[in-house]
């Protein structure tokens, strides 16, 4: 294990955590399109509301510590990559800001404006993490050269591989916003929401787990490489993916929300790692190792000793504020059922 | 210390002719990626960076210093117990939350852009300066943790620990700025690091994130945080205050913040003097191009307004040996003029030098209004009365974000042509993607939407009845 391993693994770590975390944020944004009118959407979406409000900032700095990790140990990589998909990245961006102020807005905004708020945010939730998918199938199916803007613009990413880690980046997001949120719904009480998302998690958790497993034949045709790689060496962490997902199914059956969080969080982890753990020693495949990669040893040691003591100082900070949030201490109080007075406190 | 031949950081070799050592290692730097491409768009693309950049240093403003100031309001309830100070303190909040929102958004947007539009700058000398940034990922992390705990946390929280839940927040800020900062203060004076045959080797991360130029750039980021934030929240209750609302809720809300940007506006014009000595020192090129000196001078002359053209400043107001005095404390002292360096290392000087003064003129403005304030409090423990004094308070913010973006414009025009000084150029740093241009008209376009949203629920937020003041 050397420095510059350490580092890609910060990066896997950072990119981990974004995709359960942030990733269940953009995910909610599909359900409020699909949470419907009248007193029971405007439930789930006073939830959904709740459930984002105090986490979604801290969630979605995940992914400005991949990015500054990135560029300061593997800053040819980092080039190479931003340049060659500038175009995903770029619509990524756009979709970031559209979706963070849309939600920030939306409490403050009038009530004329929530609806076009609300459209926005819908859309941006889920082009969003569609291009950051799809900038990383580019990488992974080792799209991206070594050189400024060296690669195919817009091949590099619009194409079968490109899609499909997209798509799958959209849909474990729905699936996980899914199983949250009904652990979230349960928590403050609301049993008929609790009951609406286990229904939605366990649709969105067969329409992902079909995805993932026809994905790979796709990548068998399109991506060898890959294909190759999650079905030798990255074999297990996929089998492990499996398993979590069916665990995360019978949970959500026996309404063990708290463990089924855990699983279907554990379930994307796994698929990640299986990734990242069958390219090594690659960063671009076919292109740039890790170690070729890699910045200066006084820089990786930097970065590494710097996130051990930030990481340290972030480890307390988010846990204080998980507490809080899954104690329920910073939740709003949802609008009534339509066939009841006020939700049990 | 000045980036000549006798650069302790033994980076450059001993030289006669510094300038054109460093014009040969310039070209020798611009190579991770494979050296310089072909880019049509270069303006855009420097456009669409300082529009980001523009945009988003207004937002940090309050994420730095609007804390502070709702925490003031706090901590003057928890020592009153006057709930009228606690409803500022929460309102403020709000408002504090949904901008620190739009912050977060148009700060990522700006780590995209640093790899889409300047790839060489980043895989030629991210590990160089990028160790800061990772330190600024932690700042932004707590942040972003303890903003939202804080607001999500009032009458949930007992009120001191919500207290202390707020304190993270402007700690995180100020070493946020610092971290990012460091960054542009090392892109105007690059250390810790060696260049062996163009390449980046024997990297001193610690040396590159305190380089000579981040304490006066950071110290007068901070202090023009607090006069964005301090004057544009008092300019909403000034504008109340000549609506007739004179309540005691519209002056307390006027006096915390105003208090704090009148007590820094004075400080920031000394700040501000030892920027400019430093970047004399640093970048002489810069001090000439704010200056329009055109030749090297023995006691030069500072020169007010005008507009420079052909080597010299048209229409201008002379007062001699001032430049020599301000930058080296010294009435005879050299000041370096453009011509040391060739034309096409010299950056617009109308642009800079205008930007400059526009700075100064306003930054002037505001220390004289900080004084009126200050001495009326002092002479009758009271704000001024008169209404000129109110309109100009309403000025005073969108004036000092004026100031803001000048004071940056001068700084980063004032580095042209050069990315990383006198090592690389913008255009040895720029994408050799094309649609540069379309990337620029959308971003120009979902920021002009941005812009008038906040503003809009702003203005929503401040509209809203009191809440009661019991």
């Amino acid at each position: 294990m050397t420095l510059a391993d350490l580092c890609a693994i910060l990066i896997v770590l950072g990119l981990t955590a974004y995709a359960v975390l942030a990733g269940a944020d953009f995910g909610a944004g599909f359900w409020e399109l699909g949470a419907g009118r009248g007193p029971t959407g405007r439930r789930a979406r006073a939830l959904i509301e709740s459930a984002m409000g105090p986490v979604w900032e801290a969630n979605h700095v995940w992914l400005i510590f991949v990015l500054v990790v990135f560029w300061t140990c593997f800053p040819v990589a980092f080039g190479s990559v931003a340049s060659t998909l500038a175009v995903p990245l770029f619509l990524a961006a756009v979709g970031i800001i559209f979706r963070g102020s849309t939600f920030a807005f939306r409490g403050a905004g009038g009530p004329r404006a929530r609806p076009l708020l609300g459209a926005l945010f819908v859309a941006s939730s889920l082009l969003t993490p569609f291009f950051l998918g799809a900038a990383v199938g580019a990488v992974a199916a080792g799209r991206v050269p070594v050189g400024n803007a060296a690669g195919d613009p817009i091949g590099s990413w619009w194409n079968p591989t490109g899609a499909l880690v997209g798509a799958l980046a959209v849909l474990t997001g729905v699936y996980l916003a899914a199983v949250y949120l009904a652990a979230d719904a349960r928590r403050a009480g609301a049993t008929d929401l609790a009951e609406a998302f286990r229904r939605r998690a366990l649709i969105a958790g067969a329409v992902t787990g079909a995805l993932a497993m026809g994905g790979l034949l796709v990548l068998r045709d399109d991506s060898r490489h890959l294909y190759d790689g999650l079905t030798g060496d990255g074999l297990p962490l996929v089998v492990l993916s499996a398993v979590a997902g069916v665990a995360t199914m019978t949970l959500l059956w026996r309404r063990a929300y708290g463990p089924a969080r855990a699983a279907a969080a554990a379930a994307v982890a796994a698929v990640i790692w299986g990734w990242a753990w069958s390219q090594r020693p690659d960063l671009l495949p076919g292109e740039l190792t890790i170690g070729d990669a890699a910045a200066g040893r006084p820089t990786l040691v930097a970065v590494l000793v710097g996130a051990l003591v930030g990481g340290a100082i972030v480890a307390a900070s988010l846990a204080f504020l998980f507490r809080l949030v899954l104690s329920g201490r910073l939740d709003k109080e949802l609008p009534p059922r339509a066939d009841a007075g006020s939700p049990v406190p | 210390m000045p980036p000549s031949g006798d650069d302790p950081s033994g980076r450059l070799p001993l030289s006669a002719d510094p300038t054109a050592v460093l014009s040969s290692l310039a070209l020798q730097a611009g190579g991770a990626l494979g050296g310089p491409v072909e880019q049509e768009h270069l303006f855009q693309a420097r456009q669409l960076q300082a529009l980001s950049l523009g945009w988003h240093i207004v937002i940090v403003c309050f994420g730095v210093a609007f804390p502070v100031i709702v925490l003031v309001a706090e901590g003057l309830w928890l020592r009153t117990r006057d709930p009228l100070y606690r409803e500022l303190a929460r309102r403020w909040s709000r408002a504090m939350l949904v901008l620190f929102a739009v912050g977060v958004v148009s700060g990522t947007i700006l780590s995209f852009e640093l790899g889409m539009l300047w790839p060489e700058f980043m895989a030629t000398f991210g590990e160089v300066f990028g160790f800061a940034f990772a330190l600024e990922g932690f700042a932004f992390f707590v942040e972003a943790i303890f903003v939202v705990i804080y607001v999500y946390g009032w009458d949930r929280l007992s009120p001191r620990l919500h207290f202390l839940t707020g304190l993270p927040i402007p700690v995180a800020g100020v070493a946020g700025s610092l971290f990012v900062i460091s960054v542009n203060g090392w892109m105007n004076h690059p250390v810790g690091f060696d260049l062996v045959d163009g390449r980046v080797t024997n990297v001193r991360p610690l040396e590159a994130l305190f380089n000579t130029h981040v304490w006066h750039e950071v110290v007068h980021m901070q202090l023009a945080a607090y006069l964005v934030a301090g004057f544009a929240v008092a300019g909403v209750y000034a504008w109340a205050w000549l609506r007739g609302r004179r309540d005691r809720y519209h002056a307390v809300g006027f006096a915390i913040p105003f208090t704090i940007a009148a007590l820094v506006a004075p400080v920031q014009l000394m700040v501000g003097d030892w920027a400019a000595r430093s970047v004399a020192e640093n970048q002489p090129t810069k001090l000439a191009a704010i200056e329009g000196l055109a030749e090297t001078t023995d006691g030069a002359p500072l020169t007010l307004f005008g507009w420079y053209r052909d080597g010299e400043v048209v229409g201008g107001l002379k007062i001699p040996r001032a430049l020599s005095i301000l930058a080296h404390h010294d009435p005879s002292a050299r000041v370096q003029g453009l011509d040391a360096v060739p034309p096409d290392e010299r950056p617009p000087v109308n642009v800079v030098r205008v930007a400059f003064q526009v700075m100064v003129a306003i930054g002037t403005g505001l220390a004289l209004l900080a004084a009126i304030y200050l001495l009326a409090w002092w002479r009758r423990r009271g704000p001024p009365s008169s209404p000129w004094f109110y309109r100009a308070a309403v000025l005073a913010g969108p004036a000092s974000i004026v100031a803001l973006e000048a004071g940056w414009i001068t700084t980063e025009v004032g580095r042209q042509p050069w990315i990383v000084y006198e090592l690389m150029r913008v255009d040895q740093a720029v994408t050799g993607a094309s649609g540069v241009p379309v990337g620029y008209g959308v971003v120009a376009g979902v920021y002009a939407l941005l812009t008038l949203a906040t503003v809009a629920v702003l203005i929503r937020m401040a509209r809203l009845p009191r809440e009661g003041a019991g």
